[in-house]
């Protein structure tokens, strides 16, 4: 039976088309120069070229991190491009009519229509193509309340102030190794500002792309949720099939000042690699978000893709009675390897915190969640409840929990709970004689297992997470 | 309907079945009654398909079909139904959920019009209440903290949705109280039908007296080493295994 489990994980992987496009590149290779030319061929002010500049600086005396239950080979960052744009890009389509219908068609392929008027109705979108975002939609509709969404690059020119004000404050340019050559390099990503009071009126999400080969994708999003206001923001990301290792180092920072609500998804599904472990994304992501008096942050994660994952979305309750909360479904199979987690850094009084991670792991894969809950000493009464269970399905993948708490106040409460669990024979068994196909039965069991967190997830997404799932599980048994 | 010809079977390869025939009718109840180790849940899982049940020799035949030749699945589709000694929870997939995908897959496979998800919960919920549940049961994980009694009726309540036509019942009468044992001897009565065809697996008379079968086989080493009509269940009850010809005393104690 574990075979017949084994075999319903192995499927194609439907991302993986490789779009035509004319593109723009830089040669493979990292220095100063070229630092100088991204944020010359942004058009950026100088206090932006500064910043990247002071952070390439101190990434340059930095060390690649190895504490992760990961292994992979060195990454030679002089063979990666840094930059890479579809040509049609250089003279700024103004509407969606201008922009190449090869780029429409590659998202309409990859079920994200770019049509205003064909998409999800509420959900508004920016695509990010390789190193530049292609169209942002419902621009409009999203500034007449008052809502800002658009390509951090063009933030940095229409909103100065708000940029300079919130980027790196929350993942600062020397947080680490990936951040600071995100901050040294970054391309393209997302800028969200709602102001004080206002529930944004739609979901608003960002779809990353990278097509181009020997390309580096380095987004960097800035969320910023003004005092009493609310936004819900979901981000995709695919890759085509390559033989070779891609990298993706994105930071992603939210702010939520008194009183405001970010809820936080992504559906990850970048480019796995193939069964044998060759080609796949390098995904080394550093996510954070602070919260002040009363705000809340919820990451929901579904993580499916990359050959490696490296993230720990994190919040800083920094105000009294702030909540921050860690929803993940990380699935590993093939050759996969995944350290994920959280980081709860308690501050203010009254902080509540709730981590609920279900880690799967398949084939020859390696799952590891890896938390770190800490209570400063002025976090009196703050709470936390973590709960951490692991599926196994055959006998050649691995599940590790690596959890970390550190209280320094006697009235903070934390609970850790975690299970281990298997597909079982016997499960596999009750479905089949009720005429489930074992792929069918895998899914489903699988679904169930992440239940309390698909429960988390905008419904349209939720949805969409089950069949990924069910897509990422196609062939683990037979 | 069902034909079982010197059906040889084993586990890890060890024989357990050893030559056994049996012939079911439609609309026929038999009951296989036996010692312990005797092969009588092996029957059910070498039928139904369980992989690690390997047949070495014979045959089983389900109308037309050539069991033995069939995925598990494929079996429960053509119409075969185990309800289980020991049913295994399944966390976070509600009972709703998992019998419609259940019921959808039998309906797909005869080519059949899916039914709606109104349609389906008005049948679910029949079902419940037909085998003594709380509707709640519906959108709970299948066997999900259920009790034994409770595992045994969501197994009956199964079984009315899938409207098999040959039910083998693994001792579905263990560990269950009287109210509960009349629950799902209602649950198996109200269903037969003259197209429809039961194997009740027992170790005890006492369900016999709800469930009256046509025939009662003893089940011993592998084979079935008598046959009879109802009476037989009594004699046994009264007088134990231990008379039967073949049998081995000192390996059904080990």
């Amino acid at each position: 039976m574990s075979d017949q489990i084994e075999d319903a994980i192995n499927r194609e992987y439907e991302a993986g088309f490789v779009s035509n496009i004319e593109s723009e590149t830089f040669a493979p290779g990292l220095d100063e120069d070229v630092v100088r030319r991204i944020s010359a061929i942004k058009g950026e002010p100088e206090w932006m070229l500064q910043w990247r500049l002071k952070a390439f600086r101190v990434w340059q005396k930095m060390e690649e991190p190895d504490w992760a239950h990961l292994n992979y080979p060195k990454i030679d960052y002089q063979s990666i491009s840094y930059y890479s744009a579809p040509k049609s890009m250089a003279d700024k389509p103004k509407s969606l009519d201008e922009v190449d219908p090869e780029l429409l068609a590659t998202y309409e392929k990859l079920g994200i229509p770019l049509h205003e008027q064909e998409m999800l109705a509420g959900v508004a979108v920016d695509a990010v193509f390789d190193s530049v975002s292609v169209v942002t939609t419902f621009r409009e509709k999203l500034e007449e309340a008052g809502v800002i969404f658009c390509p951090i690059s063009e933030a940095v020119h229409k909103y100065p102030d708000l940029v300079k004000q919130y980027l790196g404050k929350v993942v600062p340019q020397h947080d680490n190794y990936f951040a600071a050559l995100n901050c040294a390099v970054f391309t393209d990503g997302s800028f969200v500002y709602i102001p004080k009071g206002t529930r944004c009126p739609m979901e608003l999400s960002t779809y990353f792309r990278i097509n181009e080969q020997n390309t580096g994708q380095f987004e960097r999003t800035l969320i910023v949720a003004d005092e009493g206001s609310h936004v819900s923001y979901l981000e995709g990301c695919t890759a085509p099939q390559r033989d070779e290792n891609q990298l993706h180092a994105a930071v992603v920072e939210l702010v939520a000042l008194d009183d405001a609500e970010i809820k936080y998804s992504t559906v990850q599904n970048w480019y796995p690699g193939d069964e044998n472990g060759k080609g796949g994304i390098y995904n080394f992501v550093t996510k954070r978000g602070i919260c002040h008096t009363n705000a809340k942050i919820s990451w929901t994660q579904v993580e499916t893709g990359s050959a490696i994952t490296w993230k720990y979305p994190s919040c800083i309750l920094k105000g009294d009675n702030s909540v921050g909360e860690f929803y993940s479904v990380a699935l590993t199979r093939g050759a996969q390897q995944a350290d994920t987690g959280t980081k709860m850094i308690h501050l203010g009084k009254n902080t509540k915190s709730t981590i609920i991670s279900k880690g799967i792991s398949a084939g020859r894969s390696n799952n590891s969640y890896r938390g770190l809950v800490q209570m400063h000493s002025t976090a009196g009464k703050a709470r936390n409840f973590t709960q951490c269970d692991s599926l196994l399905i055959g006998d050649k993948c691995g599940a590790h929990t690596f959890p970390y708490v550190e209280s320094s106040n006697a009235s903070a409460i934390v609970e850790h709970e975690a299970t281990t669990s298997k597909v079982s024979d016997d499960q596999m068994f009750l479905c089949q004689q009720r005429g489930l196909d074992p792929e069918k039965a895998v899914s489903m069991i699988v679904n169930g297992f992440c239940k309390e967190v698909f429960k988390e997830l905008p419904m349209e997404f939720a949805v969409e997470a089950g069949k990924l799932l069910e897509i990422s599980l196609e062939g683990s048994v037979g | 309907m069902l034909e079982i010809k010197n059906l040889q079977a084993s586990v890890e390869d060890k024989e357990i079945l050893k030559g056994l025939n049996l012939e079911i009718k439609p609309g026929e109840v038999h009951a296989i009654m036996g010692p312990n180790g005797a092969g009588k849940s092996t029957l059910g899982y070498v039928l139904s398909g369980r992989e690690g049940y390997e047949v070495t020799d014979g045959s089983a035949t389900l109308g037309n079909d050539d069991l033995l030749d069939m995925e598990a699945e494929e079996r429960a589709r053509a119409g075969l139904f185990l309800a289980f000694q020991y049913p295994v929870e399944i966390p976070g997939v509600s009972n709703l959920e998992f019998m419609k995908a259940a019921v959808d897959a039998h309906m797909e496979a005869r080519g059949e019009e899916l039914m709606s998800s109104a349609e389906f919960l008005k049948a679910a919920k029949l079902a419940c209440k037909q085998v003594n549940l709380p509707l709640e049961f519906l959108k709970r994980g299948v066997n999900e903290g259920f009790s034994g009694g409770e595992k045994k009726r969501n197994e009956i309540m199964q079984m009315l949705l899938l409207k098999p036509s040959l039910c083998i019942l693994d001792e579905s009468d263990s560990g269950l109280d009287i109210d509960a044992l009349k629950v799902v001897a209602e649950g198996v009565n109200s269903q037969r039908d003259p197209k429809r065809s039961f194997i009740v697996v027992t170790h005890y008379q006492r369900l016999l007296d709800y469930i009256k079968p046509d025939y009662v086989h003893v089940l011993s080493d592998g084979k079935i080493v008598k046959s009879g009509d109802a009476s037989l269940a009594k004699e046994l009850e009264a007088e134990g295994y231990a008379w039967l010809e073949g049998y081995d005393v000192e390996e059904a104690d080990a």
